[in-house]
């Protein structure tokens, strides 16, 4: 008997046209779905989310060097699949979340373990029909004399959101760190299903408060896609107005938090003016200082004043010449370059097999932006280099983030260039029956991807929410080992995942 | 460095003028602070910030407080790493029940005299999330909240309004 070999997704998608929304839809037999999870393994294309659906299990494939990407599905028995994690690790903490709240099976799951359900529901999660026994949850086990473990969280002492972290240390230096999430579950999935397009709309924007504007855009796009609804060109260019705008407002706080926790708070200070800046100058165009709820299906709900452009343009050119003043500092300190250079490197190899996105991916070589391989409107126009480094390190990351902070700068001006006056949304399309839709939009952090099911009323009946931080966590693991402990937060901080996004 | 530092010192202070207290967060403390928890604290208060199922919408905001524009540790108030240091617990999010017993257990380190302060829409009624099959439900639900600060989520100027109310109740 010959054993199954990999299979590329470029192989199996001669002849099929991609839908509405970029994606192709591939209906596979078992042996092929194997086949793909093993070429997921063995670098032929990424594995971008897996998920289930009224009784089968689809996952998202990309390969952005072809430019392909493809929902592959495959029909389970009661629920029962080939796990993708027995061939891919980077699948096995979406195939535990998978199994935990639903009614998906994996079978052959080389960790079976709890991850989202911690045994204190008072229900099985809805629709899951396989409640686990076992509730017990077991870290794993440490070997050997000398070793001690530092269990840290689920509360934090910053203000930051909840998880746990198991260190696991000789002295200051880390040999491995193994975390626990699941604890901010709010059960978004569920709540989403059978709901309306413009409650749904409102879930998504706080799937990650912090990246609320990417969120609303990817649920945008997706409806959009599945109706068959365009939006009017005004609102398209707002709409990368504002990812730019949180982008930035984004890296840059995140760089000052990145000096404060290396004990340059005068860096810090200044991120934060810089922020603090941004965010009124939203609140000021927008209506609202996170830009919540601004990105709705069929355009934006928020118009530019007339005078807004002219204040992003100040407040552009502020965080221009600060942000140059603060990096300038940052690169002529030994102590603060001491602390960041070598500190957290994840090598390119993992950064490849775990397909991470945004930052931690671009500075460990991984050359992917949701904007240029897959771009999606405004940004089939716009023209910006895709940062990347190789090093790996905590260095390596923010200067991919200073990068794109001057990127978005330059985005914002092309974009603000080229409004016109105009209408800012466009009448929903009639629901014409069933219907599907998918998006993948870059945050911050990296890409969002999210795929709705509408029924034929036009309700939403399946939403489901991958984001990037799901790549990113397991990666974080790798960065801390053989670092000491005292340089956690500067490795957490350059990473910056979500945990609400990922706990859903 | 030095440029940076002798330009804030020409710039002037980036702090804006303090806001008066709110009045809707007096009203709600004029009821459930009676007077018998009413301890001279010196005009300060330490705050723990415990995340007990938000978005982190609401965290972002929390942090901005600390920025040199709200500047909070000027009114005496001040985040602390720890439950045991704290005189306030800011608790955001609606309780997801991964996350009740750790909301609890840090209410119990929280050495008395204690107040909770619900931050946000879903810390009032759990927002969007209401009804969730995972959520336990408000932040009262769990553990006695003596003020609300809604919003989605609420600005730090509305926050900082709160908790100089806060203050200025126990002082």
């Amino acid at each position: 008997m010959n054993a199954p070999a990999p299979a590329a997704l470029n192989d199996l998608l001669q002849g099929d046209t991609a839908g509405r929304d970029g994606f192709a839809r591939l209906r596979v037999d078992e042996p092929t779905w194997t086949r793909l999870a093993m070429g997921c393994a063995a670098g032929l294309h990424d594995l971008g989310a897996i998920w289930h659906d009224a009784g089968d299990v689809s996952m998202l494939l990309l390969d952005p060097r072809a430019g392909h990407r493809a929902i592959v599905s495959l029909a389970t028995v009661a629920g029962a699949y080939p796990a993708v994690s027995r061939h891919h690790l980077p699948a096995s903490r979406l195939e535990r979340t998978l199994r935990d709240l639903g009614a998906g099976r994996p079978v052959g799951m080389p960790d079976p373990r709890n991850w989202i359900d911690h045994g204190v529901w008072p229900n099985a999660a809805p629709g899951q029909t396989n409640p686990r026994p076992d509730k017990s949850y077991e870290f794993l086990p440490i070997e050997g004399e000398g070793w001690h473990q530092i269990p840290v969280g689920p509360v934090h002492a910053g203000i930051i959101e909840p998880g746990h972290f198991r260190f696991t240390a000789n002295g200051e230096l880390v040999v491995r760190l193994e975390e626990r999430l699941g604890y901010v579950h709010k059960g978004i999935e569920a709540l989403a299903a059978g709901a309306d397009i413009d409650k749904v709309a409102r879930i998504a924007a706080r799937i990650s408060g912090d990246a609320t504007v990417a969120y609303s855009f990817a649920f945008a796009l997706a409806v959009e896609a599945a109706l068959g609804w365009t939006p009017p060109p005004r609102a398209t260019l707002l709409r990368g107005v504002m990812a730019e705008l949180e982008r930035l407002s984004h890296h840059i706080n995140d760089v000052g938090f990145i000096c404060n926790d290396a004990s340059v708070v005068a860096l810090q200070a200044r991120c934060a003016i810089l922020r603090e800046d941004i965010l009124q100058v939203a609140a000021r165009c927008f209506g609202h200082r996170l830009m919540m709820d601004r990105i709705v299906p069929g355009g934006v709900a928020a118009d530019l004043p007339a005078d807004g452009a002219a204040a992003i343009e100040t407040c552009l050119k502020r965080c221009e010449t600060d942000f140059a003043a603060v990096m300038r500092v940052y690169d002529n300190s030994p102590s603060l370059l001491d602390r960041t250079v070598t500190t957290g490197v994840v090598r390119p190899e993992l950064a490849a097999r775990f397909a991470a996105g945004g930052h931690v991916g671009r500075a460990s070589g991984r050359a992917f932006d949701a904007r240029r391989n897959f771009p999606y409107a405004p940004y089939g126009e716009v023209d910006f280099a895709v940062a990347t480094r190789r090093a790996g390190d905590v260095d390596a990351r923010v200067w991919v983030r200073v990068d794109e902070v001057h990127s978005s700068i330059a985005i914002i001006r092309d974009l603000l260039a080229r409004l016109t006056p105009g209408p800012i949304t466009t009448p929903r399309p009639v629901a014409q029956g069933p219907a599907v839709g998918a998006a993948m939009v870059e945050s911050f952090r990296g890409d969002v991807f999210i795929h709705v099911r509408l029924d034929a009323d036009g309700k939403v009946a399946r939403l489901h929410a991958r984001d990037p931080s799901c790549f990113q966590w397991p990666l974080l693991e790798a960065a801390i080992e053989g670092n000491i402990v005292a340089d956690f937060p500067l490795c957490n901080k350059s990473f910056n995942c979500s945990y609400s996004g990922h706990d859903l | 460095m030095r440029w940076l530092l002798l330009r804030s010192l020409l710039e002037g202070p980036a702090v804006i003028d303090p806001p008066a207290p709110g009045a809707d967060a007096l009203a709600e403390l004029a009821t459930s602070l009676g007077d018998l928890s009413r301890r001279k604290l010196g005009r300060s208060l330490s705050i723990r910030e415990v995340d007990a199922g938000s978005c982190n919408g609401c965290e972002l905001e929390i942090h901005a407080l600390n920025n040199p524009v709200y500047d909070v540790e000027r009114f005496g108030i001040k985040f602390v790493a720890s439950p045991r240091h704290a005189d306030v617990l800011m608790v955001t999010g609606p309780v997801t029940w991964n996350m009740k017993q750790a909301l609890e257990r840090t209410y119990a380190a929280t050495p008395a005299p204690k107040w909770v302060v619900a931050i946000g829409d879903c810390g009032l009624n759990c927002g969007v999330f209401a009804g969730g099959a995972a959520v336990v439900g408000p932040i009262a639900s769990v553990i006695p909240v003596d003020l609300h600060i809604p919003g989605c989520p609420p600005t730090p100027l509305d926050m900082l309004k709160g908790l100089i109310a806060l203050v200025d109740r126990m002082a």
